[in-house]
Parts: structure tokens; sequence; C-alpha cells
């Protein structure tokens, strides 16, 4: 970690604006300087209860450069991405703000945007999102009303041109660093690095991929994606993630939209004795190999439900080189906060509505 | 660095130069047919809900049919029957999850914001609607529909359940019949 990436005053507040760089954030950072970024995904929590966020963002502190707040992945109703976003600045995390168009027509999306900018969010990653038949609630209505293309432009034009869809101004443009995903694993194959290039036209700035376990496969797709030269304009992240077991693996394979994984993973998991550590060794293989594909900038872990082993596949991988990247400073009020957590956890809750109640029988 | 066109740009430097403007209506309206019919059924909403019932018990005495004749292989001809029957009627637009007897006989799907609860605070003051100013209010219609009706005024106070999107294009009369015949059941047993 370069001590440039932390703000001296104020560990949740933007970075000094850089030439050349969009946002004011340590992702964009770590990729401009060609360092190997390492992002990770937040499992969002079904709470109101900040705590929760804080927990779980913790476990990646010091291994990870950017942390993404998923939009109600795979439909599934969780605490909103924005106000997890939020959340992590005032810690002084890197999130990633994920916007899906499924459940946000433009007007909730630029607004959206504005907001979590306001809010110190410096990466959006513009996504269609999974249908809402995927989901916990598909009788919902789908909105779609843009796609991840239009949201990239539209979320660029606002930063650039400094102007909403309408045309109307805007007097403080968000500056965000601009990100995307590619899925190199789903047909039409010889498409897909043409869409990327469409989304970097589009105004991509970095990507993210689908779930990497077919190797070959991504190593064909960066082939084609370095012969076209558009690793120099905008940073791939590929994304991996270990797998519980081969039961998960198939299940996976059959119910979640995009993702790819060949027999012989299934099979090497199978014949495993613990499937799970074998899963993350399959996993940190996965990720030597991705480090050494030329034109990959970065790695994007998903452990949905195995966060704690994010340090350990990202140490045992050795992708950081060494580096360290951002971790909270223990500062000399960090005591004090910390012993008054354990006050509040201890506490009795108080819940305002049975207070109420107590209060009026009590007359 | 020359600015890439965007959406934005181009939406300026394109629009209203072109010959053909569409008619100054909300996409919904251009689908509709004229409200004429709707809005005499809805005059007549004594007669319809007097008339709907039968029909329900009608189809609910022939659900021995329907199970014989299998109730998917009757979801094709009963769905294409309905949608022209409700849409001629009605303006229906197929959710899937008919609340005519809830709403005055006025399908509230034809309100432009799809309110199924009650007429906005939009209304104007003429009875039209907010959105389209020449188009009666689909609530001001529905309570006038339901002061008619024998029930009507206690079944506007349903509150009506958010629409089960999932349904849409599928016939309310099946599922109303089948429901309605499965509870007679489990009350027999």
């Amino acid at each position: 970690m370069s001590i440039s990436d932390i703000n001296p005053l104020d560990a949740g507040a933007p970075l000094d604006p850089l030439p050349g760089h969009s946002s004011r954030g340590r992702l964009e950072r770590v990729l401009r300087r060609g360092e190997f970024a390492i992002t990770s995904e937040l499992n969002p929590p079904d709470s109101a209860d900040p705590n929760e966020v804080y927990e779980r963002a913790a476990i990646f502190e010091g291994w990870v450069d950017g942390i993404n707040a998923v939009d109600a992945s795979g439909a599934n109703c969780h605490m909103s991405s924005v106000a997890i976003c939020a959340l992590l600045t005032r810690m002084g995390y890197a999130p990633i703000l994920q916007i899906a168009c499924r459940d946000k027509n433009r007007i909730a999306i630029q607004g959206d945007i504005l907001g979590a900018s306001a809010m110190g969010v410096q990466n959006i990653l513009c996504l269609t999102g999974d249908g809402v038949q995927a989901g916990d609630q598909p009788g919902a209505k789908p909105v779609f009303d843009l796609d991840c293309m239009s949201l990239l432009e539209t979320a660029r034009t606002m930063r650039d041109e400094e102007r909403f869809l309408s045309g109307r101004k805007i007097t403080y443009p968000p500056n965000v660093f601009l990100g995307a995903a590619i899925n190199p694993f789903a047909p039409p194959h010889d498409f897909r690095p043409l869409r990327l290039k469409k989304k970097i036209e589009a105004g991509a700035q970095f990507v993210q991929s689908q779930y990497c376990y077919d190797v070959p496969m991504f190593r064909e797709y960066m082939k084609r994606v370095v012969d076209m030269g558009l690793n120099e304009k905008c940073y791939i992240m590929a994304g991996v993630g270990p797998l519980a077991s081969a039961k998960t693996a198939r299940w996976m394979r059959s119910n979640v939209p995009g993702v790819h994984i060949p027999d012989h993973i299934i099979t090497r998991l199978e014949g495993a004795e613990k499937q799970k550590a074998e899963g993350k060794r399959l996993c940190i293989e996965i990720m030597q190999e991705i480090k050494e594909i030329e034109g990959v900038s970065g790695i994007h872990v998903m452990a949905y439900r195995q966060e704690e082993f994010v340090a350990e596949i990202v140490h045992d991988s050795g992708v950081l080189k060494g580096r360290q990247p951002w971790k909270r400073e223990a500062v000399s009020d960090a005591a004090l906060v910390a012993e008054r957590m354990e006050e509040l956890v201890d506490e009795q809750k108080q819940i305002p509505a049975e207070m109420a109640e107590n209060a009026a029988s009590n007359t | 660095m020359a600015r890439l066109e965007t959406w934005t740009s181009k939406l300026r430097r394109t629009n209203a130069k072109s010959d053909f403007q569409p008619a100054n209506v909300s996409p919904d309206r251009r689908k509709q047919r004229r409200f004429t019919i709707r809005l005499w059924v809805v005059r007549n909403a004594r007669f319809f809900e007097w008339f709907y019932e039968k029909f329900a018990n009608l189809f609910l005495f022939l659900h021995p049919l329907w199970k014989a004749v299998g109730y998917h292989r009757a979801e094709k001809p009963v769905t294409f029957v309905e949608r022209h029957v409700k849409g001629l009627l009605f303006n229906c637009r197929m959710c899937g999850q008919c609340a005519l007897s809830s709403t005055g006989m006025s399908c509230p799907m034809n309100c432009p914001k799809q309110l199924r609860n009650g007429p906005c605070g939009g209304v104007r003051a003429n009875g039209n609607c907010e959105v389209e100013p020449d188009m009666p209010c689909v609530w001001v219609q529905a309570w006038n529909g339901a002061s008619k009706m024998a029930h009507g005024q206690e079944k506007i106070m349903d509150v009506q359940k958010p629409v089960n999107q999932s349904l849409r294009e599928t016939s309310s009369w099946l599922r109303v019949t089948a429901e309605a015949a499965q509870a007679k059941e489990s009350v027999k047993s």
C-alpha cells in the first residue's frame, strides 16, 4: 500500500484528485499504478443493523482493494447496495457500488448515482441484473428500463458532461470509476470480446468477470481481448471463487444464471476427501494460473458464504506479491469505541414501540 | 480531447426535427380502445355484478369438466376467450388477477399508475386523470360503479395485494375457479 492512498485527515474522505483519474478512490489508484488488484464481494445482510455490515466488511480488511456491494443479487431482497456503500465509506473502506437495472428505472438510478457519489462512493459497477424469476419474489415487476450498456453511458454522461439524460445540468458531477461485468464463458463466444469492446466504448474502465473455472476458455478469450488491444483501455479482473462441494458446484451450474463449471472440476471435487479444502485449493490454483495470463489486471474473489476464507485464499495464492491493501489504523480512541461497543452488546435492547407501550400502561 | 457523443447529446441533436410526431398521449393509451364501452359497463355495474356471480358459479359448476379436460388443456382456449371478452368490455390488460368486483367493474389496470386500491391525489376537478387529461379517472368511475353494486362499497374497502407479475397473461377465470373448487372441497372434508 502506498502512503498516498490514505487521507490523513479522515479515512472515510475521498483522496486527493490525481490528473487523469476519474475518481478519488483507492481502487483506481491501485489499478493505474499497475498493481495486481484484489476485490471481493460482501454478502449483504437481511437486517437493518449497520454492525452486521461492518462485521462482514472487517474480514476483508488488509486483503482487498475494493468491496463489491451487491444490488439484490440473484433478485433476492437484501439491504440496498447504496446503503451498504454509504456505511462502508464512513469506515474508510473502498466499496464498489453495484447497480442492477432490474429494480430501478432511470430516474431512480440517476438519483442513486448522485447520492452514492455524495456519500463518498468512488466506484460503480453497472449491471443488467438477473431476472426476477431467479429470486425469492418472482411476482415482482421487472423494470429493466436501462440495460448495462445504457447505464454505463448514463453514468459517463453524468460524470463527463455533467448532465442528466434529459440534458439538465448537474452542478457537481459524480466522479466515479466505472465498471462493468463480463462473462467470457457464455455463448456466443466469438461475440464476447466485441461486447467488452462495446462496454468500453460506453464507458467501462474496469470489468469483473463471472466465476472462472475454465481457465483454457478464459485464456482463449483474453488472447482475443489482448489482440484487440482492449486490455489497454480497461482493467480486466477475473472472477474466482471457492466451491464448497461438488453438490454446490452442481447446484450453481444449474441454478445460477451464467455460471459455467466444466465436468472435470466437479469430478475432482467429488474425488477429494475434504471437498471444502479441495475447493479452496482449486480456487488458489486457478488464481495462480490467471495472474500469469496477459492482460489480467486483478482478481475478483466471490466467496459467497465463505467470506472468512478470502484472506487465506489471497494470501496462499500469493497474488498480492507482498503488497498489503488498505487496513484501518488503530487510532487512539478505538479502544474507547470498542469498550463502548461491548457495553452496547450487553445492554438491554430498547425498542421504542415497547417503551411507549410500557409508559402508557404505567400511567 | 474531443468528447464522445452520448445519448444526451444525441437526443438534443436529433429531437423534434422529423416530420412524424406521435400523438401526445401515454403509451398506455395508444394500446387502449376508446373507453365508451368501459364507461357503459360501469354505468351498468349492478347488472355485471349479478352476471359475473352467475358466471363464476357456472364455471365452478363446470369444475369436473375442466378437470376431465385438464386445466392445462383448457387454458389456451379459455384465455383466448377471456382476453377478448374482457378486453372488449373492460379494456382488460390480462393481469391475471381480476379485481373487478372490488373496483366497481372498472378495470384498475387502465390507470396509468395501475393503482389497485383507490384514486391518487392527482385527480382533476372534472374527474379526469392526472396523466391523461382527456380520460375519466378509472377510480372515479370505480367509485360510481361500486355505489351501484350490491356489495361494491364493502368490497372496494378490501386492500388489494401487490400484483403478482408472474401471473400476467394467464386466465383469471380458471385460477379463481380452481381455487374456489379447492376451498369447497376442503370445507367438505
